[in-house]
């Protein structure tokens, strides 16, 4: 069963028609690259997966369950997590506090233990924090924890969303254009990283980028969409020599 | 078991206090009593500033009706004292003089707070399923239907005021329910649902996609802010032992707005810094008469100018002691310093 599909998903706004009878299979494990011109489609795609958007038509399947029109924090309990193409970390908040609000949506506690401050809660929170800083250490940001999210570099900043996303244990993660604003040194060190992340803990991993060189260098499959429609779905190699896509990116000969 | 010492330390001092204050410790030794009703008042606006900087500074949502959830408290149980006060004193005959005051005064409290929380919720559920500043109209709103409403009924006064509220709220009574808001407001934001709140506060699309469940929070948050809110109006009420409902129009909800901003929205202690500084402010420059809200005013533009972010910004005052330390700690050496 793959881990997520689309099928015949189309998005309107108005007159204008987003998407238009996507199909789209991402199955487990896999690096699935998402990539196309400016105003093709694919931040909506984005979307309407993490219930931003409730689509027009079609379905959208999470291992095997609807999900469209659901609320996004429901599809995140379910186990898609997002990053965003305009960081949106809590910049107030601590690095470490980041990561636990993520972590926050497994808990079970409540209101009346959080005033009590019963043992469970204590005991709960201790965990929260301890699972916090260990993943903080996977991502190499242990030492900014106490650190205001908004004072961190660009490209730590970057990092933190995604630890935050994963701390929503996720088995899909949706990455919208992480390498932007990135340096090739940045960049080429965030490729190992997504690569990484999958192996490690095997999961699906969408993936939106302008940066072709991520794109090609990390994604098993490329799917180009352009006007809304898919005009070529295959491995890399195959991809840089379609020449649909090759027009659509350079307009036709 | 620390915290249980902490807590009857804190009760008996405040006894203590409680009955020094008013002269019945030391033959000779009270305080004036215009002094011990600013202090009382004080306390009361303590716990209105608090439980508004839960919903205005901690959650991020704009509210601009506290003073109409005061209205409820303060009205519901005054209703209540009045009513079945004398009934309620009967049944509790075996208790101590003392004991069945307090007993009086808790139910009525607990009253006006149920109230004032359900309140909280009809008027949060539908405006706070959206982002943005729906709430501020709303509470806004409702602070204004709430007036006229207690206006309109005869039985509490309408115009005339209500009158006639046995006294059974005190410094002790008012101080440890000042207290009891701060350490609720300090161990919710402390919490995982605090840490929720404020990520609200920062990003709540980011929120919601965490799995927050964004509506809900907001909503608690709300109405715990509303009950506490209900629970000042009563004390309010059992302290003055008159009310009006000019006392709980918008002015006053925009007087616990400034406590909130002078002391820095999102820091508990600076709420109570502000509380406390807004009324020795307005006490303070009574002697100037007319000049007083101009003077007043004035103080608050400069504050807005130099400090944008309140006194403490969102620090606690203990934080806010030790970062200062620090900086000056690295000071020598560094230019400019």
């Amino acid at each position: 069963m793959p881990s997520l599909q689309l099928s015949s998903v189309t998005m309107r706004f108005g007159g204008l028609c987003a998407v238009n009878e996507l199909d789209l299979s991402i199955e487990p494990g896999q690096l699935y690259g998402l990539i196309g011109p400016n105003g093709a489609g694919k931040t909506t795609v984005f979307n309407v997966i993490t219930g931003v958007y409730t689509p027009t038509s079609g379905h959208v399947l999470f291992e095997g369950a609807s999900i469209a029109g659901e609320r996004c924090g429901r599809i995140t309990r379910r186990g898609i997590a997002r990053t965003f193409q305009n960081i949106r970390l809590f910049g107030e908040m601590s690095v470490l506090d980041n990561v636990k609000v993520a972590f926050d949506c497994r808990q079970a506690t409540t209101l009346m233990t959080a005033v009590l401050r019963t043992p469970a809660h204590r005991a709960e929170e201790e965990r929260v924090g301890r699972e916090s800083l260990e993943l903080l250490k996977i991502f190499k940001l242990d030492h900014l924890a106490a650190e205001r999210a908004k004072n961190l570099p660009y490209g730590s900043q970057r990092r933190l969303e995604i630890a935050r996303a994963m701390a929503t244990a996720p088995r899909m993660l949706l990455l919208d254009e992480p390498a932007a604003g990135m340096n090739p040194h940045e960049s080429t060190e965030l490729m190992d990283l997504i690569r990484w992340i999958r192996d490690r803990f095997g999961m699906a991993v969408l993936l939106v980028e302008h940066n072709m060189k991520v794109v090609m260098g990390i994604c098993e499959t490329v799917h180009v969409l352009d006007y809304g429609s898919t005009i070529a779905i295959g491995p890399p190699a195959q991809i840089q020599r379609d020449p649909k896509v090759i027009e659509a990116y350079l307009g036709g000969a | 078991m620390k915290g249980w010492l902490a807590a009857t330390g804190l009760l008996a001092g405040l006894l203590v206090l409680n009955e020094l204050f008013s002269g019945s410790l030391l033959a000779g030794f009270a305080l004036p009593p215009y002094l011990l009703q600013v202090l009382c008042l004080a306390g009361v606006n303590i716990t209105l500033a608090v439980s508004l900087n839960l919903i205005n500074g901690f959650t991020g949502q704009f509210s601009i009706g506290h003073a109409g959830f005061m209205a409820i408290g303060a009205y519901a149980s005054a209703y209540f004292t009045v009513t079945f006060g004398e009934a309620l004193r009967a049944v509790l005959g075996f208790l101590p003089a003392f004991a069945r005051d307090g007993a009086v005064l808790l139910v009525a409290l607990a009253l006006g707070a149920v109230l004032a929380a359900i309140a909280g919720f009809i008027v949060g559920v539908p405006s706070l399923r959206l982002r943005g500043d729906y709430l501020a109209i709303v509470t806004l709103g409702f602070g204004e239907i709430i007036g006229v409403m207690i206006l309109n009924i005869d039985t509490v006064g309408g115009a005339r005021g209500y009158s006639g509220i046995p006294k059974l709220a005190n410094f002790f009574w008012i101080y440890v329910f000042a207290a009891a808001t701060i350490l609720v407001v300090h161990r919710i934001v402390h919490s995982s649902f605090g840490r929720t709140l404020v990520a609200i506060r920062e990003d709540e699309i980011a929120a919601e996609s965490m799995g927050v469940h964004t509506t809900r929070a907001k909503v608690i948050s709300f109405v715990v802010s509303s009950a506490m809110a209900g629970i000042a109006g009563g004390l309010f009420a059992h302290y003055l032992m008159y009310i009006n409902v000019r006392s709980f129009s918008f002015l006053k909800s925009f007087e616990i707005i400034i406590m909130i901003v002078i002391g820095g929205l999102g820091s508990i202690t600076g709420s109570v810094l502000g509380a406390v500084l807004f009324i020795s402010l307005t006490e303070g420059l009574r002697e100037f008469a007319q000049y007083r809200m101009v003077l007043f005013s004035l103080l608050l533009i400069i504050l807005m100018i130099v400090r944008p972010q309140g006194i403490l910004g969102h620090k606690e005052f203990v934080t806010f002691l030790t970062k200062r330390r620090r900086t000056i700690g690295a000071a020598p050496g560094t230019p400019g310093a």
